[in-house]
């Protein structure tokens, strides 16, 4: 096991409802003894515990997903401290999604996606920061696994909202205003693992900043083409024959699968860009003040970061002029941002604390096969 | 979302005899924020270990005076800012936030937003580690941030980035690397501040690479004194060319007026202009096509000057002193790069002067300073003045 959570909001929340609800709870757990049925909730009636949601939820040891969901994986994902994340998407008896070739699909009301965030472990309950895991959640027993948290996003009338809930026990329980658990990993190491509150959500999913819309960053076409082993087919076809997507064409240029190194060094570290750093780094993101756009968009050379100064960086400049130094990694603000993992510093701002070894090895190896040079 | 919480707090009320501290209900209020809420900061010293966000347009978070109701984020872990808002009609005021581990207070998009008598400080003093940013909005319109007080932040005590209809009134800055700085942005008011002991004073600055190009500042009616701080920017950062002694500078914008101010004691020069070919004096820099990298239709009249230029904040710049003034000589009260844009139409002014027998040098930076010229002749001119800038909420 990891160290418990501390004195955090999160936590005392959990305890509190836990405490509030001992006899409730007793009923819930008989009732998840069925076949999980999903039930859908409006905002002014969202449950404390996941299992209410029907969607994921722990058996014993066993961690399940209802059978009116799927599981998804991405091209390349957004790296979280080394996390294995769990993805669902349920939508409601009838409905679908459109399929566009650019944009996320447009879900129906009623739908919610989820991602639970795990951990191998050690006996002695250290994180292991590397696993052979194929995304099957009958892979996912608690004995293995260290479960952090699963987010939902919920898809309401008017709009998508975003629910933390911080796994204790035999379940998660939504903690609105967020929590760090500090953990150890097998290295010896100490990881402060983030759980976003409620508004951190945002701070990712509002991809456009102006409207302030929450939307999900995974559900487009060139995240969600590919194949995965849990069920050996094309995601965009299972979903299509489910009748769950509707008018797939394969236009598109799908993102590079994460490691898989036959594919181009642009290709696969545009496609690392976009997902952890595309949600703000966009015309319309938080982060479209810095004038960096790292979107998988046709953005001119200086956007991209070619010797673009930076613009309020302040010390996260590292002391170089440039985001990107063609030819020299290390002297690339880019590459710096990528490589310190101090929060006034480090890129992406949020949902990291250690460094991602292998996503910064991709951006140094990228930077340093451009030629070119600036002033 | 608003009712869960309420219900949740309920539970809480009902359920606990042991009291909430004042961080989790203050955290708990942010995240469950309403339009028209005031969220209250008792008298205190708070920690946080995370960023604070609030997203709810329409919210007043209100403290019992900058120097009683303190947010410190001394033993922040995770986040990016110490407060981070992304909300319309906001108001903050009467508290401080202290050892943000970057950005002390970050508003980023936003209209009418009020920032009053808050104080943002890294205790520790100048440090290079310290924040970037205390009083940061960026891609604001209509911004009042007035009576302030701005510490030791390493790039600007108060940032107004990429906003319009701006006014920065009666706040003090010190210690910081810019005390207060407007860059890319149109159409700021800036006065009666006090700028002391920063790297710089008060910046107007436009760069390159982003949509909003700046024009249309004033400022006036401020006390710009003893800049002299040893800059702490991390290199490469739009500040980090500063040189120390410097009171007002601009850096490749337009339509700047600076008037009736206070300036003495910055040892490089009381006013500072300069393109972003010599960026802001720390070296070339490469310029996208689409950026103007010039200053223009700059007017610089009725100033109180004293006292400057006696030793300056760069190596070359010393050197320059020397060779025109010699080594005890001092630069008159302005200096200007002195690049022009080749392709300037004839009429437009590049500076105009008025200012009793202040002198401005021109280094000719261009030409590797082979002829400084105190020839007063080019800024005898005028620069249609600007309008006040009027907020709606005054």
């Amino acid at each position: 096991m990891g160290d418990p959570p501390k004195d955090t909001t999160g936590q005392r929340l959990a305890n509190r409802v836990s405490k509030a609800c001992g006899v409730f709870a007793v009923c819930l757990l008989l009732a998840a003894c069925g076949p999980a049925e999903v039930t859908f909730h409006t905002a002014d009636d969202y449950p404390a515990r996941l299992s209410d949601w029907g969607l994921v939820s722990l058996e014993g040891q066993q961690l399940t997903v209802s059978d009116q969901a799927i599981v998804y994986e991405l091209n390349t994902a957004l790296f979280s401290d080394y996390a294995l994340k769990l993805r669902t998407l349920y939508l409601p008896e009838g409905t679908h999604a459109n399929f566009d070739a650019t944009d996320n699909f447009a879900l129906p009301v009623g739908s919610i996606i989820s991602k639970t965030f795990i951990y191998p472990k050690t006996q002695s309950g250290a994180l292991l920061t590397s696993s052979d895991w194929n995304g099957d959640p009958s892979a996912i027993q608690t004995n293995d696994f260290e479960l952090m948290e699963t987010r939902l996003m919920v898809k309401q009338a008017n709009g998508w909202d975003a629910l933390p809930y911080v796994w204790k026990g035999d379940d998660a329980y939504l903690s609105l205003t967020g929590t760090i658990r500090p953990m150890t990993l097998a290295n010896g190491k100490a990881l402060n693992y983030l759980v976003p509150s409620k508004n951190q959500c945002a701070s990712c999913h509002a991809t456009n900043h102006t409207t302030g819309e929450l939307l999900p960053i995974g559900m487009k076409a060139r995240h969600l083409d590919r194949s995965t082993a849990v069920y050996s087919k094309n995601q965009l076809e299972h979903w299509a024959e489910r009748g769950w997507l509707t008018n797939v064409s394969y236009e598109h240029t799908p993102n590079a699968i994460w490691g898989d190194t036959s594919q181009s060094l642009d290709h696969q570290a545009r496609s690392y860009l976009d997902i952890n750093c595309g949600h703000c780094h966009n015309a319309q993101g938080a982060a479209d003040t810095s004038g960096l756009l790292l979107d998988y968009e046709d953005h001119p050379a200086n956007a991209l970061g070619m010797c673009k100064p930076p613009i309020a960086a302040g010390r996260g400049s590292g002391g170089h002029l440039y985001s990107i130094v063609p030819g020299q990694a290390e002297d690339s603000i880019l590459s710096f941002r990528l490589a310190t993992n101090d929060p006034g510093m480090m890129m992406p701002e949020l949902g990291r604390s250690l460094v991602h070894q292998e996503g910064l090895e991709i951006i140094n190896q990228w930077i340093n096969s451009m030629d070119g040079q600036c002033l | 979302m608003k009712k869960s919480i309420l219900a949740v707090a309920t539970t809480f009320v009902l359920g606990c005899a042991e009291p909430v501290p004042f961080e989790e209900t203050f955290r708990a209020a942010l995240e469950s924020a309403q339009p028209g809420d005031v969220i209250e900061v008792p008298e205190g010293t708070f920690a946080f270990d995370r960023s604070l966000i609030m997203n709810t347009d329409g919210v007043t978070i209100r403290g019992q005076g900058m120097d009683k109701s303190v947010l410190s984020f001394k033993n922040q872990l995770a986040g990016a800012e110490g407060l981070s808002v992304s909300a319309s009609d906001f108001t903050i005021e009467d508290l401080a936030i202290e050892d943000a581990i970057g950005d002390a207070l970050k508003i980023n998009e936003g209209n009418n937003i009020v920032i009053r008598r808050i104080r943002t400080e890294w205790t520790n003093g100048p440090d290079v580690s310290n924040g970037a940013y205390g009083i940061y909005p960026v891609q604001t319109t209509n911004v009042l941030i007035e009576d302030n007080v701005a510490i030791a932040a390493s790039d600007a005590g108060i940032y107004v980035g990429q906003s319009e209809q701006i006014i920065v009134r009666g706040n003090r800055a010190e210690y910081n690397v810019a005390g207060i700085e407007v860059e890319n942005s149109i159409g700021a008011d800036v006065y009666n501040n006090t700028a002391v002991a920063n790297t710089g004073g008060i910046l107007v600055f436009n760069m390159p690479g982003i949509p909003k190009r700046g024009y249309g500042t004033r400022v006036f009616d401020n006390d710009v004194n003893d800049n002299n701080t040893a800059n702490f920017a991390a290199p490469g950062t739009a500040v980090s060319g500063v040189p120390a002694g410097s009171g007002i500078m601009v850096n490749s914008n337009d339509q700047v007026e600076i008037f009736n101010n206070r300036l003495s004691g910055n040892n490089t020069a009381n006013i500072l202009i300069s393109s972003y070919f010599s960026a802001n004096y720390a070296g070339q820099r490469e310029v996208a096509a689409e950026f103007d990298p010039y200053p223009e239709m700059i007017y610089i009249y009725d100033n109180d000057m004293s006292d400057s230029g006696k030793a300056p904040g760069l190596d070359y710049l010393v050197t320059l002193r020397d060779a025109v003034f010699g080594p005890d000589g001092a630069f008159p009260d302005i200096i200007w790069d002195g690049v022009i844009d080749p392709n300037k139409p004839a009429e437009r002014e590049v500076i105009c002067v008025d200012n009793g027998d202040a002198q401005l040098l021109d280094i000719d930076a261009i030409n590797e300073f082979a002829n400084p010229s105190l020839d007063m002749t080019p800024y005898q001119c005028r620069v249609e003045k600007l309008s006040a800038i009027e907020l709606p909420a005054g």
